[in-house]
């Protein structure tokens, strides 16, 4: 999927364990704008289920999860 | 500059077992009700990180902090509390503070709290201190235990800012039985 809205905000979660991938993204997402993309790199491997996890409970969107070598990058759209 | 190739994850691979009712987008606000009750340094990490991972949820967290619990509470640099010489002698053997919390089990000393917290920057684990500020952050509701206050002679000025004035077992009780999940930690 080719997402052409600018990325509002990026947190950057590389080398942290859980839960502050979550925890920072939570934070962060409360800084933006309801419909802005907010753009997490993370390294921690248990991040994936997560992100899939918390976007279930809260609402908000996983537009796209990649992963390039050992980073993790999750784009979240917020409700 | 090299060209790595991007894997993308299949989100239908990942999601089996995370399967709930919650489909519609009505997200209805779950509540989380933690009784703090031990002063120990994994304990009080299990509590920090459920509670500012609750938080992050969207989840409506309370911690009740109580007997040991409630040293977590204590400004950092407030070093003996208590008025008579019982309760100041308990906070001599037991510094408060989130920061000074020992193990309950290889303790040496403060030497098996210092590899954790020398174990845990290297592998990027946040200490209780600071979960516990994102949490506060977050929202999450800190509430002191007033007969613990009372017993072990510590004052609402030597508490950390933002702390909710202190309630008795009562309240306690009608927080978790209003929540969807109590822990007593």
């Amino acid at each position: 999927m080719t997402v052409t809205t600018p990325v509002a905000k990026v947190v950057d979660a590389s080398g942290l364990s859980c839960p502050l991938p979550i925890v920072k993204t939570a934070l962060a997402i409360r800084e933006i704008g309801s419909g802005d993309l907010l753009e997490v790199l993370a390294t921690d491997p248990g991040s994936t289920k997560d992100f899939i996890a918390w976007t279930k409970t809260t609402g908000h969107e996983l537009v796209e999860s990649s992963v390039d070598g050992n980073v993790f990058r999750y784009l979240l759209r917020k409700k | 500059m090299t060209a790595t190739l991007t894997r993308p994850i299949l989100p239908t691979a990942l999601v089996e077992g995370l399967d709930d009712p919650i489909t519609d987008g009505a997200v209805k606000t779950k509540e989380l009700v933690i009784v703090a009750e031990s002063g120990d340094l994994e304990r009080t990490w299990a509590t920090t990180i459920l509670a500012s991972t609750a938080a992050a949820g969207e989840m409506k967290v309370s911690i009740f902090f109580t007997f040991w619990g409630l040293f977590a509470l204590v400004r950092p640099e407030v070093r003996v509390t208590g008025t008579n010489w019982m309760q100041k002698m308990l906070a001599v053997m037991n510094r408060p503070g989130i920061d000074h919390a020992k193990l309950s089990k290889l303790n040496f000393a403060g030497m098996g709290p210092w590899m954790m917290k020398k174990l845990a920057k290297q592998y990027g684990v946040a200490k209780p201190g600071e979960l516990l500020e994102m949490a506060q952050a977050l929202g999450v509701r800190l509430i002191p235990c007033q007969m613990s206050m009372d017993m072990m002679g510590i004052t609402a000025d030597q508490l950390i800012d933002g702390v909710e004035p202190a309630v008795g077992a009562a309240a306690a009780l009608e927080l978790m039985t209003n929540a969807d999940a109590s822990l007593f930690i």
